[in-house]
């Protein structure tokens, strides 16, 4: 049976250290929908996004209770290998990482990670994943050149294609276009929008506007908890809670 | 208080000036009604070009609210019913000039017993308290208050609906005042109109505050 949503997070709490850092968060995420989190520094949006594809596992002192659970299976289960579990959910950053290798390198990286080296299905691979990431016809002259030498929009979208081209279901976006002048946040919106339809996508944003402009499902988290998740039209136009109003007309006190 | 909050509140404060002008404008035309003063209602003309100024500048405070403030939730209701319920004022305003443009046409007093029979004057009454009760649950984000206009409206309904009849019976009467018999009922129309206006801008109200869509919505609540 396929399961009615994505993605479940069910009474997650998480610590580190003695720092309660989220508390009791029940999430559902639908398929192909582009959930966003908002909140100020420190609210747990971050901590909660990382939680998806197990980045925090790395922190000594990380400690998670409850459930995550993504196509029907609990992702924290003993017997979930994490490299299975981040090429099903990837992960763009704030800034963009590319690595110090050529466009075709950096898009090809994670496939030949998987021992993938037939060249034509190395090739197809690549220029799907740059066409999809809107890169394509910017790059398709240049493909050996240093990745390192494109723009800052052009390196957050390879990124994107880097995290595509592993063919991912799930994609966790860190404030990706913050580092970016208005042309290229546009172009990365643009593409969030024409990959709804083939992934699930959440997003963090510090962008209030960001998220009204591309999300369907916006939550609010504040102090670890998460106050208000709802349709995004609805938190924008006529939010529950006082908190979720304040934050967003900017009445923070 | 942040910039965007003091931003808003200056239009707020705005429109509650304009609110009060238009107020002013219909009280005047009441006078200027019943005392047959012509110079009152030639000024009450020349005030409108102030209505229809503040309107403008409420236009262009609201444009320039939604490119640059980027207002949501309950600030964008706020611009939302502020662009709306200036032009409900504007038209009010249009209602007191046009009133105002019946007593410099009328040639002869308009008879104590034809304004009372056909009550036009607690029309006249009720429209500016409804306006001015509505300016203040604006000021106040009070939707009680705003509820209470729908009711009102109905005693202007039913002035308008007694109207034709009563101002038959008048004139087969008193066949002399035809032209000030045609004058009130031209005003009693346009003041059922000022009715609506307030209703309108009692919902704009509720929507603001409560964000409930009361438009369209058959009976309202306290009716």
């Amino acid at each position: 049976m396929t399961p009615e949503f994505k993605l479940e997070a069910k009474k997650v709490n998480v610590y580190y250290g003695e720092n309660h850092v989220l508390r009791d968060i029940n999430m559902n995420i639908e398929k192909n929908s582009v959930t966003a989190f908002i909140g100020p520094s420190g609210c747990g949006k971050s901590t909660f996004l990382r939680c998806l594809n197990r980045m925090n596992d790395y922190i000594e002192t990380f400690r998670m209770e409850g459930d995550v659970i993504i196509d029907g299976k609990d992702i924290y289960d003993r017997n979930v290998r994490v490299e299975e579990l981040r090429k099903k959910v990837g992960m763009v950053f704030q800034k963009p990482n590319p690595f110090p290798k050529s466009i075709y390198e950096n898009v090809v990286y994670g496939l030949k990670i998987q021992g993938i080296t037939r060249k034509d299905e190395l090739d197809h691979a690549a220029e799907e994943s740059l066409k999809r990431a809107a890169l394509w016809d910017e790059v398709k002259h240049d493909l050996k050149k240093p990745a390192l030498a494109l723009s800052g929009g052009q390196q957050q979208r390879l990124c994107i294609a880097r995290t595509l081209a592993v063919q991912p279901t799930v994609i966790l976006m860190d404030e990706p276009a913050s580092a970016l002048d208005p042309i290229s946040t546009s172009k990365v919106e643009e593409l969030i929008h024409e990959l709804k339809s083939n992934f699930s996508i959440l997003i963090v944003t510090h962008n209030m506007q960001q998220a009204a402009r591309v999300s369907d499902k916006t939550a609010f988290f504040y102090l670890g908890e998460l106050v208000e998740f709802d349709e995004t039209r609805t938190v924008f136009t006529n939010p529950k809670h006082e908190r979720t109003q304040n934050y967003i007309t900017g009445r923070f006190g | 208080m942040t910039h965007s909050e003091s931003e808003l509140q200056r239009v707020k404060n705005e429109l509650i000036l304009m609110w009060k002008l238009v107020s002013a404008q219909l009280l005047k035309a009441q006078k200027a009604l019943v005392t047959m003063d012509k110079d009152l209602a030639r000024e009450i003309i020349h005030t409108e070009k102030r209505v229809n100024a503040y309107e403008l500048n409420i236009d262009n405070d609201c444009e320039n609210a939604f490119a640059l403030l980027n207002p949501v939730a309950v600030d964008l209701r706020f611009v939302l019913a502020v662009l709306k319920i200036n032009s409900n004022l504007e038209r009010t305003g249009d209602i007191a000039e046009g009133i105002a443009r019946f007593i410099l046409e009328a040639e002869n007093n308009f008879p104590d017993d034809l304004l009372a029979e056909t009550q036009v004057l607690t029309m006249f009454e009720e429209a500016s308290d409804m306006l001015l009760d509505l300016c203040e649950a604006f000021d106040k984000e009070n939707t009680e208050v705003a509820r209470t206009i729908f009711k009102r409206d109905e005693l202007l309904n039913e002035i308008n609906r007694a109207a034709n009849k009563c101002i038959a019976g008048y004139l087969r009467e008193n066949s002399a005042h035809m032209e000030q018999g045609l004058h009130i009922l031209s005003t009693i129309r346009k003041l059922e109109r000022v009715g609506d206006q307030c209703k309108n801008m009692a919902e704009e109200i509720i929507f603001y505050v409560e964000a409930k869509v009361l438009k369209h919505a058959g009976k309202k609540e306290g009716e």
